[in-house]
């Protein structure tokens, strides 16, 4: 009665684009403006928080392998941490903007074990092209959280870090189980469907 | 000669911009999944039920993007322009 773990990822996707859009409106409406209501500056470090809360039972029950569980595992850890910590400063409870040092480290954390984690060269098919992908995004991308530590108002930064998100969700919604990348898949990957 | 009309216009632009780019981001999204739909209309496991089980019939993209678009307009975007402009009226 499991989803397929392809349906996993769209919902995480759907997760991270609404994260996504979250982050872009707090971009274009300011800092001030977003958080006049209290419940929406909890919104997305929530939601962060919240996906990787959820990302143990999709270690316990979608990894087959022992490295397919660290990365899983990984992801949680570093998603919590970084959520975790943009739930205490929104709060107050926490005041170094240095813990926003944690988005930058889920960035690159996530990354590498993505790339770590899939065995298969770029063409053997989507699912690894996808890993693959989304590995050299989040390290390449993590400048931006990086940066938005010492420059919190930059708007451009703010921009490109939700776009950043975006993109990701869009990555994750074009996985799919066995299916070919630009017309490419590898005859050990098995048959295709869906 | 300067009027405080002059004064505000590019403040008027620029909150009239963000008042867009708020406004068009959900429907921008749920349009994208609308598209997606028709451009593959095979991943509406609903035009085609049949045989199919409770989380390919449940768990669709194109219609998980179009609802993201819908929620985020209705939750979060609306309340978001009404105090973009109850801030702006304030600050005239």
């Amino acid at each position: 009665m499991l989803p397929h773990a392809e349906m996993v990822h769209w919902l995480f996707a759907t997760g991270i684009l609404f994260v996504g859009l979250c982050l872009l409106c707090e971009a274009i409406v300011g800092e001030e403006v977003w958080r006049k209501r209290p419940w929406r500056r909890y919104l997305w470090p929530g939601l962060a928080f919240s996906l990787g809360l959820l990302l143990w039972p999709v270690m316990a029950f979608f990894t087959n392998s022992s490295i397919h569980m660290y990365a899983h595992g990984s992801w949680a850890e570093v998603l919590m941490l970084a959520g975790g910590a943009e739930l205490g400063l929104v709060h107050g409870r926490l005041h170094s903007p240095l813990w926003r040092l944690t988005w930058p480290l889920a960035f690159v954390v996530s990354g590498t074990a993505f790339i770590v984690h899939e065995q298969n060269s770029w063409f053997f098919a989507r699912s690894a092209f996808l890993h693959h992908l989304l590995g050299w995004t989040f390290i390449a991308v993590a400048l931006f959280p990086l940066l938005l530590v010492w420059r919190p108002q930059s708007v451009a930064l703010r921009t490109g870090f939700a776009l950043m998100i975006v993109s990701v969700s869009v990555m994750l919604y074009a996985d799919r189980d066995v299916a070919p990348v630009f017309g490419h898949l590898s005859p050990l990957a098995g048959s295709p469907h869906r | 000669m300067e009027h405080p009309l002059t004064h505000r216009l590019p403040a008027d632009a620029a909150l009239t911009t963000r008042v867009r780019a708020v406004s068009l981001l959900g429907p921008a999204v749920a349009a994208g999944g609308l598209v997606w739909a028709i451009l593959q209309p095979d991943r509406l496991t609903l035009l085609h039920p049949r045989g199919q089980g409770f989380w390919w019939l449940l768990i669709e993209p194109p219609l998980l993007v179009v609802a993201a678009g819908i929620v985020f307009t209705l939750l979060v975007a609306r309340p978001l322009l009404s105090d973009l402009e109850e801030r702006d009226a304030a600050a005239r």
